[in-house]
């Protein structure tokens, strides 16, 4: 190729990949400002720290209550109780295919495990309604299973894919050095899981477990399906929820245009776009916290 | 001179690939003996064999006697953590943990349950010359050393062990030649508590530290001697040829 043809193509792809670059913060921007405009149309009716704080969440009764404390708390419990099934598992499972497991099981468990993730949201709903909520009714005698809880199993199966395989990775690029360092001084294969690869692999693992919190706090099919929508103020992991998203998707369907409701679920979906940016934040702050150790 | 550390036909061989045939050799105590040999020799796979590394390895067999005085090194009654407690090793790149400095020492310390107090830390840290250079910034991230400083905490770390031997994989091989003297210096002065094993490219390193040397070729030792006998009156012609960097 002649030397100039080869320098313009150069300037060219500079160029493509600053656009592409562009249009994502773009595209992220139109959305923040589009969630923000509704939301101020709503802010006009309703004051902000009434709608965070309000106990009641009720836009169609005779005086609408737009308080969305009960579905922030809807979420935050079904997120959380997701996660504490999906950490210890999913971490230990990355930790068995990555140190333990024989190179013919880690062959068979790895695909297995991406295939978890193709699974469609809605039949993982489908699921707990016809598998898990029945159980959990049957093992906790009540008249239906469908709960926080039967929603945080569900998002701990849908996480656990996405926890696991970024994990697996992270534990997999631990030097090699690391570990001999640790056999050299005696240590077992445990202690040099639990102390040196486990640690040295921490960055890693947490942008696991907060890809897995945002996969949870984002997913909707299956929480609408599986976790009874009522959106009353939560006292347990066997009250029936209301999740944001979940929220959102039934009322954004039914709601007339432009009314102070439809102006609501923008709102709401404002808040979820913070909760969602805090949990990066946070993440994001504990792997620099890590990474400290690792530059030279 | 006592007989620390020995193997009588050994033989390793990764899969197909046989590494070392027929290996007898001995390291006396409180000595300093190098292994030198070109590239592919089996020096690392010699070495590593004492502190048993490559049971890491699945594809590693290995047969023949290794002993540490009269403890047989591979025998399955004795955990492969209480040998590598007594054999310590130092690697080729300076490998400290993402820990700080003070962790670096205590780590080996506290999985053998062994006291870790500042103590036992400060001797490490000054039997390995290292303590005037970090005794203020003991809480630093161990990465943040210079190499040199990294492989003399490396070294620091082996030693907090209180180890038997000390195993040394090409130490210097990644160091300037100020800190490489350095940390011959070290190697020197260990060599009073400690019998050492050190691994070398740097011809003019075994002869200035090691008190034996052997030569491997292939997978084979060569020849063994005094160092001053082996580089200067060499009785294997290969050895002659090797130390005069007709090959390598």
């Amino acid at each position: 190729m002649k030397f100039k043809t080869r320098l313009s193509l150069d300037v060219a792809f500079k160029y493509i990949f600053k656009i592409t670059g562009l249009l994502v913060l773009a595209a992220l921007g139109g959305i923040l400002a589009m969630l923000v405009y509704n939301s101020f149309s709503f802010f006009l009716d309703v004051k902000p720290l009434d709608f965070i704080t309000g106990l009641e969440w009720n836009p169609t009764g005779k005086t609408p209550k737009y308080g969305m404390l009960p579905l922030i708390l809807s979420t935050t419990l079904v997120t959380f109780g997701a996660m504490v099934i999906a950490i210890p598992l999913g971490i230990g499972t990355a930790a068995f295919i990555a140190e333990y497991a024989s190179p013919k099981l880690k062959n068979i468990l790895k695909p297995v495990i991406e295939m978890l993730a193709a699974v469609p949201s809605v039949v993982i709903g489908f699921l707990g309604i016809v598998l898990v909520g029945p159980g959990i009714a049957d093992l906790a005698s009540l008249p239906n299973g469908l709960n926080a809880l039967n929603g945080a199993i569900l998002l701990a199966v849908m996480a656990l894919p996405t926890i696991i395989t970024v994990a697996e990775d992270a534990i997999h690029a631990v030097p090699k050095t690391y570990k001999e360092a640790s056999y050299g001084v005696g240590a077992t294969k445990w202690q040099t899981l639990c102390r040196v690869v486990i640690p040295a692999a921490a960055p890693g693992i947490i942008a696991a477990v907060m890809l897995g919190v945002g996969r949870a706090i984002g997913e909707t099919m299956t929480v609408l399906m599986a976790t009874g929508n009522a959106s009353l103020l939560p006292e347990g992991m066997f009250d029936s929820v209301k999740t944001m998203t979940a929220t959102i998707a039934i009322e954004m369907g039914e709601v007339p245009y432009q009314t102070t409701h439809y102006f609501a679920l923008y709102a709401i979906a404002t808040v979820l776009f913070f909760m969602t940016l805090i949990a990066n934040l946070v993440g994001e702050f504990f792997i620099n916290r890590f990474r400290k150790y690792h530059a030279a | 001179m006592k007989t620390k550390l020995s193997a009588e036909n050994l033989e390793i061989s990764f899969g197909t690939k046989e590494v070392l045939k027929k290996i007898n050799v001995s390291f006396n105590e409180h000595e300093i003996t190098a292994l030198i040999g070109p590239s592919g020799c089996g020096k690392s796979t010699l070495l590593r064999s004492f502190n048993r590394m490559h049971d890491l390895s699945p594809d590693a067999k290995i047969t023949g006697l290794l002993k540490l005085e009269n403890l047989d090194l591979y025998d399955r009654a004795i955990p492969v953590t209480e040998i590598r407690k007594r054999i310590g090793m130092v690697f080729q790149k300076a490998n400290p943990f993402p820990k700080s400095i003070y962790e670096n020492i205590a780590y080996g310390l506290k999985i053998n349950n062994l006291p870790h107090g500042k103590e036992v830390i400060e001797k490490a840290l000054r039997e390995a010359f290292l303590w005037d250079e970090v005794k203020n910034d003991l809480k630093m991230p161990a990465t943040r050393l210079s190499g040199g400083q990294q492989q003399r905490l490396c070294i620091a770390r082996a030693v907090a062990l209180r180890p038997e031997v000390i195993l040394m994989d090409e130490p210097c091989s990644a160091l300037d030649p100020v800190s490489t003297l350095k940390i011959e210096e070290l190697i020197s002065h260990l060599k009073e508590k400690y019998t050492i094993v050190i691994v070398t490219h740097n011809m003019q390193q075994a002869q200035r530290i090691a008190d034996k040397t052997v030569f491997m070729y292939l997978g084979e030792v060569k020849e063994e001697g005094e160092t001053s006998q082996i580089f200067n009156a060499p009785k294997n012609e290969m050895t002659l040829n090797y130390i005069n960097g007709n090959f390598g």
